[in-house]
């Protein structure tokens, strides 16, 4: 890690949520709005059809930011715009998310990240900045 | 319509919430954080932390329960049925552990309405029981008139 600097790319990461995925989530989080697992209501409201959770996209981004530093306690502050979102699909496949990040800065130890997801090509997470303290 | 004098306030202190260690695990299992220290307390000890280690977001999971109760009480006048999140930060002051019994604060920031919908920021300050910061939360809440 210690060459990190300005500019160095995080190694990407492709991720499957399934609607598995959606279910557990919802029971670890406590988020149990049915747009989460239900069709009927996620259609009646005029979604493409059942989400992911916004913060469930949210914290995928932050795990491949704390995979690439090492560890989850690096975590100095992060956050999101949710733009667009993350349609799962009632099968085993679910939804491909694809991550990058760059480092835009290095200050006192602390690394800025910017990061990307994308679905289906669509960017769904905007202003995606999180910084994590580079192990000494 | 919501009640623009919320605007300003804070809300009062929520009862401290216990961090529950196998709540931790199953967040860290739920969103795929693989690092040992989320999972087990020897691992976690090794590394210098009192106890497992909660991931990054882990927050959301006892800030916004208060936060649907709040915009869930008749006197804000908030449709809470057709809300969408908009964006969400955090500020980690200091990681959080299993173990750990938290007290969050929720401070109404802004409400705007433009154009038919409301734009509400609900900030969150988490401390532990003895006053020190743990975690700020900041949510923009969108939803309709």
């Amino acid at each position: 890690m210690s060459a990190v600097e300005k500019g160095t790319e995080l190694p990407p990461l492709e991720l499957r949520v399934t609607r598995a995925d959606l279910v557990r989530y919802a029971g670890a989080s406590g988020d149990l709005n049915p747009i989460h697992w239900s069709d009927r209501v996620a259609t009646g409201v005029g979604l493409p059809g059942v989400i992911a959770h916004g913060m469930l996209t949210m914290a995928l981004a932050a795990r491949f930011v704390t995979a690439w530093v090492g560890d989850p306690s690096a975590v100095r502050s992060y956050g999101v715009r949710f733009t667009r979102p993350v349609v799962v699909p009632d099968d085993d496949e679910g939804a491909l998310v694809e991550l990058s990040g760059k480092v835009t800065d290095v200050t006192d130890g602390i690394a800025k990240v910017a990061i990307t997801a994308r679905c289906d090509g669509k960017t769904v997470l905007g202003r995606a900045v999180a910084e994590v303290a580079l192990p000494s | 319509m919501p009640d623009a004098s919320f605007v300003g306030t804070a809300l009062a202190p929520s009862a401290p919430y216990l961090v529950g260690r196998e709540k931790i695990k199953e967040f860290a299992l739920a969103v795929g954080e693989g690092a040992s220290v989320c999972s087990d307390v020897d691992a976690a000890r090794a590394a210098g932390h009192p106890d497992v280690v909660a991931p990054p977001t882990f927050a959301v999971t006892f800030t916004m329960p208060l936060i649907e109760g709040f915009l869930r009480d008749p006197a804000f006048g908030w449709d809470y049925s057709r809300m969408v999140h908009g964006d969400q930060s955090i500020v980690l002051h200091r990681p959080i552990h299993g173990g750990d019994e938290l007290v969050t604060v929720i401070h109404v920031e802004d409400l705007s309405t433009r154009a038919g919908s409301h734009m509400l920021t609900l900030r969150c300050e988490v401390t532990a029981v003895d006053g020190t910061a743990v975690a700020t939360t900041k949510a923009l809440l969108v939803t309709g008139s």
